[in-house]
C-alpha cells in the first residue's frame, strides 16, 4: 500500500518542474489570451474594461484581418501542392542509384537546415530590381525592371516561391523513407505487366504515398500559420499588406500598434484554426495512418 | 522488340540522371550565389568573371559593421541553456509518464500535448507580459525559459522510455538502485539514440529561432545571431549586398559545417522529428 501510494507522488513530483512551466507559457497564456479579447484597449485616462465581443466585431469590420487572412490561404495553396509535388519528385530521383546520389540528396536537403531570416537575406538580393538576379535573367529576355517585392501582385508570389525551395527538402525525407517501405517486387511486377512507369507510379506507388502525403500536409499547413521571419526581411508585409500573414499581423498590432486586446482578438482566430488542424490531425491521420 | 524496349529504358534512366542534378543544381545555386558573394569584391556580386579574385574583406567589414561575435556566443549560451534544460526537465516528466501510473496521469499527458500544437511564439502578446512580469525581458534566459519544457522531448522519451525492457529495471532494483538510480542508470543510458536525435532537432531549432528573440531582446548582450542578421539585413539598413552574404554564411556556418559532417544524423532526426 504505501509503495502504491508513493507512485503517485513519485509521477507528481517528476512532472512539477515540466509542468509549471508548460502552465506558464502554454495554458495560462491561451487562457489570459481569450479574456484579454473580450476586453478593450486600456489608455492612461481610460483603464481596460470589459467590452464583450465588441473586439470581434471590430476584427470582422477590419478589412486588413480578411487580407491576411485570404493571403495565409494563398500563401498555403501556393507552397503546399507544389513543395509536394517536388518532394515526391527528388524522392523518386534520389531513391535509386544514380551517380552522386548523396551529392543530390544534399543539394535538396541544404535549404531545411538554414534559419528562415538567412534564406530571406539572400533571395532578398535575387529579388532586388535591377541589379537581382532574377532581373538580370529577365532583362536577358527584355522583361527586366520588376521591383518583385514591392509590386502587390508579385510580393506574395516572390514569398511562395521562396518558401518552396525551403520546405521541399524537408518533404523529400519522409517520402524517402516511406519509399523505403515499399517493396521493390511491386515495381517488377507491373513491369512485367508492361505497364508504363506513370501508370505504375499514379495506380501503385501514389496511393501507397497518401498516408504521407496526409501527413506532410498537416505539417505544411501548420507551418504556412507560424512562420513569418520573412517577412521582417523582405517586405514587412507590404506594400499595403499584400504579403501580410495572420501572425506577422498579431505581431503589428502588439508591438508596433500596441492594441493588445486587437492582438488578443486576433491571436484566439489563430488558436482556432490550429486547434481545428489538430482535431482534422487526430480524427483524419491517426485513424488511416501507419506511420512505419 | 526486346532491344528497343531497353533501349529505351537506358534513355529514361539517363534522362532521369540529368533530371536530378539539375534539380540539385538549381537547388543549391542560392547558396553558392551567396558563396560567390561573400568570398570577391563587391562589384563582383552581380557580374560573373571566373578569374575575379577572391577576398576575405567582406568578412571583415561584416564583423566591423556589427558584433556578430557577440551574438554568436549569445546563440551559443542560448542553445546550450535551452538544450540542458530541456534534457532534464523532459526526462524527469517522460519518465513520471512512462513508469508511473499516476492519478491524473493521462489528464496531464494530453495538458502536454497541447503545446505540440500551441507553440510559445504563437502566444507572443501573453508570453512577453509574463516576462515583463518577472523583469526577464532583454535576458537570454527569457528567450529561452518558454521551450525548456518541451512537449515535443517529454513525448519522445516517454516513447523511448516505454520501450525499455522493464526486466532491466527490475534487476537494477534487485542491484540497490532507488527511483533515480534506476533512471540514471538503465533508462538514460538505452535512450541514447533519442536524445541525439532530439537534440540535433533542439539545437538547430534554437539556432534558426527569430520572431521570439526578436520580441524578447533589444541590445547587443542578449541578441542571438538570427536577430543581429534580420537587422543586419533590413533593407533600410543599406548594407553592401556582398557584406550581407557575408554575415549570413558567417551565421549559419556552425550549423551548416555540422549539417555536412553529421548528415545523416540530421536527416534522421528531422525524420524522427516531424513523425510526431
Amino acid at each position: 500500500m504505501p509503495r502504491n501510494f508513493m507512485r503517485h507522488v513519485y509521477g507528481w513530483l517528476l512532472l512539477t518542474p515540466a509542468a509549471i512551466l508548460l502552465i506558464a507559457f502554454t495554458h495560462y497564456p491561451t487562457i489570459a489570451t481569450v479574456i484579454n479579447s473580450l476586453f478593450s484597449k486600456g489608455t492612461a485616462i481610460r483603464p481596460s474594461r470589459f467590452v464583450g465581443l465588441a473586439n470581434y466585431e471590430m476584427m470582422i469590420e477590419d478589412p486588413i484581418f480578411w487580407k491576411v487572412l485570404a493571403n495565409n490561404a494563398w500563401f498555403a495553396i501556393g507552397t503546399i501542392p507544389t513543395s509536394i509535388i517536388l518532394a515526391i519528385i527528388m524522392a523518386l530521383l534520389v531513391n535509386r542509384a544514380i551517380p552522386f546520389r548523396s551529392l543530390v540528396r544534399m543539394a535538396f536537403f541544404t535549404p531545411t537546415i538554414l534559419p528562415m531570416i538567412a534564406v530571406a537575406n539572400i533571395w532578398l538580393f535575387f529579388y532586388t530590381p535591377d541589379i537581382g538576379l532574377i532581373d538580370q535573367i529577365a532583362s536577358f529576355f527584355g522583361i527586366g525592371g520588376h521591383n518583385w517585392l514591392g509590386n502587390p501582385a508579385t510580393a506574395l508570389p516572390s514569398i511562395i516561391i521562396m518558401t518552396i525551395w525551403k520546405e521541399a527538402g524537408f518533404f523529400m525525407i519522409f517520402y524517402l523513407a516511406a519509399l523505403q517501405n515499399i517493396p521493390p517486387e511491386l515495381e517488377e511486377a507491373a513491369r512485367l505487366e508492361g505497364s508504363t512507369r506513370w501508370y505504375y507510379f499514379r495506380r501503385v506507388l501514389f496511393p501507397l504515398l497518401m498516408p504521407t502525403t496526409l501527413f506532410v500536409m498537416i505539417n505544411a499547413v501548420l507551418n504556412s500559420f507560424k512562420l513569418v521571419d520573412h517577412l521582417f526581411v523582405l517586405t514587412k508585409g507590404g506594400p499595403d499588406n499584400a504579403s501580410n500573414l495572420l501572425l506577422y499581423y498579431i505581431f503589428e498590432s502588439a508591438f508596433s500598434f500596441f492594441d493588445t486586446n486587437y492582438a488578443a482578438t486576433l491571436t484566439v482566430v489563430l488558436l482556432g484554426l490550429l486547434a481545428v488542424m489538430a482535431l482534422m490531425q487526430f480524427y483524419i491521420l491517426d485513424k488511416r495512418v501507419h506511420y512505419r | 522488340m526486346k532491344t528497343s524496349r531497353s533501349l529505351s529504358y537506358y534513355f529514361q534512366s539517363v534522362l532521369e540522371v540529368g533530371a536530378a542534378w539539375f534539380l540539385a543544381l538549381l537547388w543549391i545555386a542560392p547558396l553558392v550565389y551567396a558563396f560567390w558573394a561573400a568570398f570577391h569584391p563587391s562589384e563582383y556580386a552581380v557580374h560573373f568573371d571566373i578569374f575575379a579574385p577572391l577576398t576575405l574583406a567582406n568578412l571583415r567589414e561584416a564583423l566591423s559593421q556589427a558584433p556578430f561575435l557577440r551574438y554568436a556566443l549569445n546563440t551559443f549560451i542560448l542553445v546550450t541553456m535551452v538544450l540542458i534544460a530541456q534534457f532534464v526537465l523532459c526526462t524527469l516528466a517522460a519518465y513520471a509518464f512512462a513508469r508511473f501510473r499516476f492519478f491524473g496521469s493521462d489528464i496531464a499527458f494530453a495538458l502536454v500535448l497541447v503545446q505540440l500544437m500551441i507553440t510559445p511564439e504563437i502566444l507572443i502578446v501573453e508570453n512577453y507580459g509574463t516576462l515583463a512580469r518577472f523583469e526577464l525581458i532583454d535576458t537570454i534566459l527569457g528567450i529561452g525559459l518558454p521551450y525548456m519544457a518541451s512537449a515535443f522531448g517529454i513525448f519522445l522519451l516517454r516513447q523511448a522510455f516505454k520501450s525499455t525492457p522493464k526486466e532491466l529495471e527490475e534487476a537494477a532494483r534487485l542491484e540497490g538502485c532507488g527511483v533515480f538510480g534506476v533512471l540514471w542508470r538503465v533508462y538514460v543510458p538505452l535512450a541514447r539514440p533519442t536524445y541525439l536525435a532530439y537534440g540535433l532537432v533542439s539545437v538547430s531549432h534554437h539556432w534558426n529561432n527569430f520572431l521570439w528573440p526578436l520580441i524578447v531582446t533589444n541590445s547587443v548582450e542578449t541578441r542571438p545571431l538570427t536577430v543581429g542578421l534580420g537587422i543586419f539585413g533590413a533593407p533600410e539598413s543599406g548594407v553592401d549586398w556582398s557584406i550581407i552574404s557575408a554575415a549570413t554564411l558567417m551565421s549559419v556556418a556552425p550549423l551548416l559545417i555540422a549539417f555536412l559532417l553529421f548528415q545523416r544524423q540530421f536527416v534522421q532526426s528531422f525524420m524522427h522529428a516531424g513523425i510526431k
